[in-house]
């Protein structure tokens, strides 16, 4: 394997980690100062913040990789084609429910995945995953903590839950994909086969759910196309159109 | 200021209790919620900490406007961090006011339904990046001119959630500088956005502080009690001259054509703002009254299905606990 494949796979697998905690954290951030309760618009303040912080390490470090481009660069000036992030995470937020769900979803597998990353090969990504291990830890708590108590609280929240389920379940298959680049970081010790984390992921995932009297969907289809950029959801480019404005609006000013 | 124009109560009530109070905050002794205090000294508590609280939670709204727009990471992450501040803010506040046997479910319903009020100044849009500046540097500063005193202020509970207020709103501050700073030393068009955004800023600033209270029996209940600790005018003249030498450091023209230094005061002389429109906002009518309102009636209301069920499942887990003893 050459340096610049192996460079090339490591890239496209830093960007993967980033544009999902970026993409997570800006729709998160957009429930601010709408939560249904003062707690809520804390929690989900700093779940954002905390994405976003991700964000600048796993994106720094591509940048570093990639000619010394900024965190800022990747997040602002690439266009969808180029964004690497499950479509799980860039589903509008719909109600609280769906939002906290799509929250757990993602959890689940996050606190997973950035375990096996803390003992990668690569020490700049343990160190990564060590720091935002910790963050994730809270995050899947009260995302689980929430899911259970909402789909076993009242008749309309556990309906609203089990709605926000059905629709969010064919987004959960593309965290377990694998490809070519997940072949190269399995190599050279860098990341875990995401298809060796799906167990794991069942009976976390399994466990809530039936604490929270809820139901998961009989298929297993899955979407697919945002970890390879193939093809996202319509939802992203309004997403960076937003996100991206300033930067493009005036180029080359500084913030 | 987050609290503006709260009207204090009479008191008529045991005139040998009162003076044993009185004598208690003039020694600089804490009230305490378990104290005896008058119904007014409580009802203007209430009034001026739910408007405080109030206030953190709908200033969330202008500068929640600019978090998915936020031009850098390093600035989404500042301005998330400083709007959950605020909502912490608000957070302690409510428990503060909780303390003198108000609920915080009740005072948000007052918010809800017009009863209370909250800063006249979040009743103004954010149209710019540099807005996001302007309201650290200038709304933040004109509030940390009435909270630090407030530290002091005779109540425990709210002295207390003072302590720690300021210490977040100094940092605040700060961080709106720093981003305003940037935009003055940057392009035309970023010089331009700075002062678009001094310009709008400027005189609702001036007006978070209140009319001029020269002249008002309600505040001087209020200092009596040292629920307020400065006059209006006393701080508004600190803000004045706190600001103009960091406006002139930014280049930045204050919309004010009559500022100028006073060397006899040792104070600059400065242009009243148009208070009718001051009036006009606190009745309802500024910019983002109804925008800001609906917004947060309709995160009342679309949680509600989430309070009922969160509340449905911690009683389920309480009888189920009972039942397991």
């Amino acid at each position: 394997m050459s340096v610049s494949v192996s460079n090339d796979a490591l890239h496209q697998f830093l960007l993967r980690m980033g544009d999902n905690t970026l993409i997570l954290g800006h729709r998160v951030s957009e429930w601010c100062g709408h939560a249904p309760v003062l707690e809520e618009d804390i929690a989900l303040a700093n779940t954002a913040l905390d994405l976003i912080g991700q964000t600048q390490m796993w994106l720094g470090l591509a940048g570093e990789i990639d000619g010394g481009k900024s965190a800022d660069d990747l997040a602002f000036l690439r266009d969808a084609w180029d964004f690497r992030n499950v479509l799980l995470v860039e589903v509008p937020n719909g109600d609280f429910g769906r939002t906290l769900m799509r929250q757990f979803l993602f959890d689940a597998w996050h606190s997973i995945m950035l375990g096996r990353l803390m003992t990668s090969a690569d020490d700049r990504v343990a160190a990564i995953a060590a720091k935002a291990s910790k963050e994730v830890a809270y995050h899947l708590e009260r995302s689980g903590g929430t899911v259970v108590g909402l789909g076993d609280g009242t008749e309309e929240s556990h309906a609203r839950m089990q709605e926000a389920l059905d629709y969010l379940w064919p987004y959960v298959g593309e965290m377990f994909a694998s490809d070519e680049v997940d072949a190269q970081m399995v190599a050279a010790g860098i990341a875990p086969n995401p298809t060796d984390l799906r167990e794991e992921y069942d009976a976390l995932v399994g466990r809530i759910l039936t604490q929270a009297t809820l139901s998961i969907p009989e298929s297993q289809f899955a979407h697919k196309g945002g970890r390879d950029g193939r093809m996202h959801t319509e939802h992203l480019g309004h997403l960076l159109t937003q996100m991206q404005w300033l930067q493009r609006a005036y180029p080359g000013a500084k913030w | 200021m987050y609290a503006q124009m709260v009207k204090s109560e009479a008191s008529n009530e045991d005139p040998e209790k009162l003076a044993e109070f009185q004598a208690r905050i003039d020694a600089d002794i804490k009230i305490e919620p378990k104290d005896w205090m008058p119904q007014a000294y409580r009802k203007t508590l209430i009034r001026q900490i739910g408007q405080h609280a109030h206030s953190e939670i709908v200033g969330q709204l202008p500068e929640g406007n600019w978090i998915t727009r936020a031009p850098t990471l390093e600035r989404k992450a500042i301005l998330l961090a400083k709007v959950q501040d605020e909502a912490g803010h608000g957070l302690y506040l409510y428990c503060a006011a909780e303390t003198l046997g108000v609920s915080r479910d009740e005072l948000t319903e007052m918010l809800l339904d017009g009863r209370m009020k909250y800063s006249s100044i979040f009743n103004y849009p954010t149209l710019n990046w540099a807005d996001i500046g302007a309201v650290g540097w200038l709304v933040d500063g004109a509030a940390i001119m009435n909270q630090v005193p407030l530290q002091r202020t005779s109540f425990g509970p709210y002295s207390r959630a003072m302590i720690r207020i300021c210490k977040e709103e100094s940092f605040h501050q700060r961080q709106g500088y720093d981003a305003i700073r940037k935009m003055a030393e940057g392009t035309p068009e970023q010089r331009k956005m700075a002062q678009d955004a001094m310009n709008r800023f400027w005189y609702p600033s001036l007006m978070m502080f209140g009319p001029s209270d020269k002249d008002s029996v309600h505040s001087a209940q209020s200092m009596a009690w040292k629920i307020k600790i400065n006059t209006n005018d006393e701080l508004r003249q600190k803000f004045v001259d706190q600001t103009v030498p960091q406006a002139e450091y930014l280049g930045l023209t204050i919309p004010d054509p009559d500022l100028k230094w006073n060397e006899e005061r040792g104070h600059y002389d400065f242009s009243e703002p148009d208070w009718s429109e001051f009036f006009d906002v606190i009745k309802g009518n500024g910019p983002c009254n109804v925008d800001r309102l609906a917004a947060r009636n309709k995160a009342w209301d679309d949680g509600k299905w989430v309070r009922d069920g969160l509340l449905a499942h911690a009683r389920k887990k309480q009888s189920g606990n009972l039942a397991a003893e």
